[in-house]
């Protein structure tokens, strides 16, 4: 069974809980940006220390950010090698036709850093923020656009319900494959046509059970009163507070500076 | 939720049959597909009172239009003959519609297919919310629905992780932080196992008993019938029995015949009645199994 559970809303009470989702939307957005922007160790140290400072004020356990990285630990690999071994210039390190550069890693550990910053940044967000209150922050944060017609708490609600059904998906498709094994279905074995092939048993039913699950819940949304966005309110109602203003002023403050060290 | 709490079952069974009528029923004809090549006649003619305060069992075998009356309750469906009032409304106004929806809520057999987010006290406040309460009266309306249920502890779950009676009692929270007069419910426990379906029948007989909800439950457990103030058995669409649980079930026939069974209790009456022994009528429960045994 695939672990769907990496990267989920744990509840609690911290600074980070607290905050207005679209902050925590806006400054995740912000510091991805510095992120990529940053070239030199100072600023790689400065922004590795204000992600880890989050992340003790989240009061979350580092296990929960590491078992995430794990997850990717393949990626992560694979792009620092590239980069060491495919980085021409002065050879640190050879085997055969193997040269790992000094340029090559140092090129290969910024991105290592950079990936793993990134990825902690969003772990920020989705750890300290529930489904609803991150789609709430969208639909808030895109609010402009349904001007120009963008359907924006439709979408908005498209995204909740289908956080919602990820694991009640793969929860029955876990099922489907066991029920179809059982009655001799192979999947993952022979090539590559005959593997296509073999999902078809799992992706019929799965499809199906999915279209009628869409269709009882249209009814149960509506006999719940749910009649698109006009008219509807939200438990947590956003309202930016005076910690908000600081974390925005804070985060901005750090973008400026990592652009100002870049381009001066 | 009306808070002057009903003394107790007794007080309501006496008052279910005199009570206000909150929903009248009368003459309901209802087709799938009219007019259609596969066009299905669901209800016949379907009369039936659902008074304040009750608890109502709605029996009969598949395909009987059990689902398509309790549709009707809440104006998910509208009949094509015949009319269906919901406190004096005729659910066939499109302006009361949203009234009605508030004030009949109901659940489903599927508790999978009824949540909507993925946090349990964010899908209880989503009914809440679409009646455009303030925030803070949602909040109210949460907690309390919560605590009804006895699901207060699992508030920042996800519902994926509860087990199927915590769902549906979830299905039911969300329901009441709409704070309804009545609800309907569309045999919820039939993907339940047994702890389940008890927790179920605790809750709903709680809701009604204390908080003065009406039930509507629809179910093909004899059992959960048995403790209902009132039965009503349909067969092919069409009414062909009411009365109270005791009235009901003395009809062995006539219930085996639209493809019935007693309750447990009821059949083992029954049948030492039949090895000559004097057991006395209206033995349901197994509760009235126990106490005339132990008498
Ligand atoms: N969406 C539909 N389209 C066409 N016919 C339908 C539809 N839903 C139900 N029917 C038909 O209407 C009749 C009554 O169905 P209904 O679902 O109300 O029965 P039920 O008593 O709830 O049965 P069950 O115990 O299986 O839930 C049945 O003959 C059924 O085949
Ligand atoms: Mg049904």
């Amino acid at each position: 069974m695939i672990n769907v559970t990496i990267g989920q809303f744990v509840p609690g009470n911290s600074l980070l809980h607290r905050l207005d989702p679209r902050t925590k939307v806006v400054c995740v957005i912000a510091t991805a940006i510095a992120v990529f922007i940053i070239a030199s160790w100072y600023e790689f140290a400065l922004l590795t220390g204000f992600v880890f400072l989050s992340m003790i004020l989240t009061g979350i356990s580092a296990k929960i950010f590491f078992r995430g990285l794990l997850s990717i630990w393949l990626l992560l690999a694979v792009t620092f090698f590239l980069q060491a071994l495919l980085t021409p210039g002065e050879v640190w390190f050879g085997l055969g036709f193997l040269k790992v550069t000094k340029e090559g890693l140092a090129g290969g550990g910024q991105i290592f850093l950079r990936l793993v910053l990134l990825i902690l940044i969003a772990f920020l967000l989705t750890l300290t923020t529930s489904p609803v209150n991150l789609t709430a922050a969208l639909e808030s944060i895109l609010a402009p656009l349904r001007r120009v017609g963008v359907p924006t708490h439709e979408l908005a609600m498209m995204m909740t319900i289908a956080l919602r059904f990820v694991p009640t998906l793969l929860n029955e498709a876990d099922k489907i494959a066991k029920a179809q094994r059982s009655r001799g279905a192979g999947f993952g074995s022979g090539g590559a046509m005959d593997r296509v092939k073999g999902l078809l048993p799992l992706f019929v039913p799965l499809f199906a059970g999915a279209l009628r699950s869409a269709e009882e819940l249209a009814v149960a949304m509506e006999a719940r009163c749910y009649r698109g966005g006009a008219n509807r309110t939200r438990m947590h109602s956003l309202t930016l507070k005076p910690e908000d203003y600081m974390t925005l002023l804070i985060t901005f403050a750090i973008l400026a500076i990592t652009v100002w060290l870049r381009y001066t | 939720m009306s808070s002057n709490a009903l003394p107790g079952k007794q007080a309501a069974r006496g008052r279910s049959r005199e009570g206000a009528v909150y929903i009248r029923v009368k003459g309901l004809t209802y087709f799938y597909n009219r007019g259609g090549q596969s066009e299905q006649a669901a209800l016949h003619g379907v009369d039936l009172d659902v008074y304040k305060g009750e608890f109502l069992a709605l029996v009969g075998p598949n395909g009987s239009g059990k689902s398509t009356l309790a549709r009707h309750f809440n104006a998910l469906l509208t009949p094509f003959e015949g009319t269906v009032l919901v406190d004096g409304m005729d659910t066939r106004q499109g302006e009361y519609l949203w009234e009605i929806r508030q004030r009949v809520g109901m659940v489903f057999q599927n508790p999978d297919n009824q949540i909507v987010s993925s946090l349990v006290e964010e899908d209880v406040a989503f009914g809440a919310e679409n009646l455009g309460l303030p925030p803070p009266e949602v909040r109210a309306r949460v907690d309390e629905a919560l605590v009804l249920t006895g699901l207060s502890e699992y508030r920042n779950h996800a519902p994926h992780l509860l087990s199927g009676g915590q769902k549906q009692r979830l299905a039911i929270a969300g329901v009441l932080a709409m704070r309804p007069d009545c609800l309907v419910l569309d045999e919820p426990s039939s993907m339940l196992d047994p702890s389940g379906r008890r927790e179920l029948m605790d809750t709903l007989l709680r809701l009604n008993r204390s908080n003065g909800v009406t039930v509507v439950l629809v179910t093909h457990y004899m059992e959960e019938a048995a403790v209902a103030d009132r039965v009503m058995v349909l067969c092919s669409g069409r009414s062909v029995l009411a009365g109270t649980p005791a009235e009901v079930f003395a009809e062995e026939q006539l219930l085996r015949n639209v493809g019935l069974e007693l309750p447990v209790a009821a059949k083992i009456a029954c049948r030492l009645r039949r090895r000559g022994f004097l057991v006395p009528d209206g033995i349901l429960t197994i509760k009235d199994m126990v106490a005339y045994l132990c008498r």
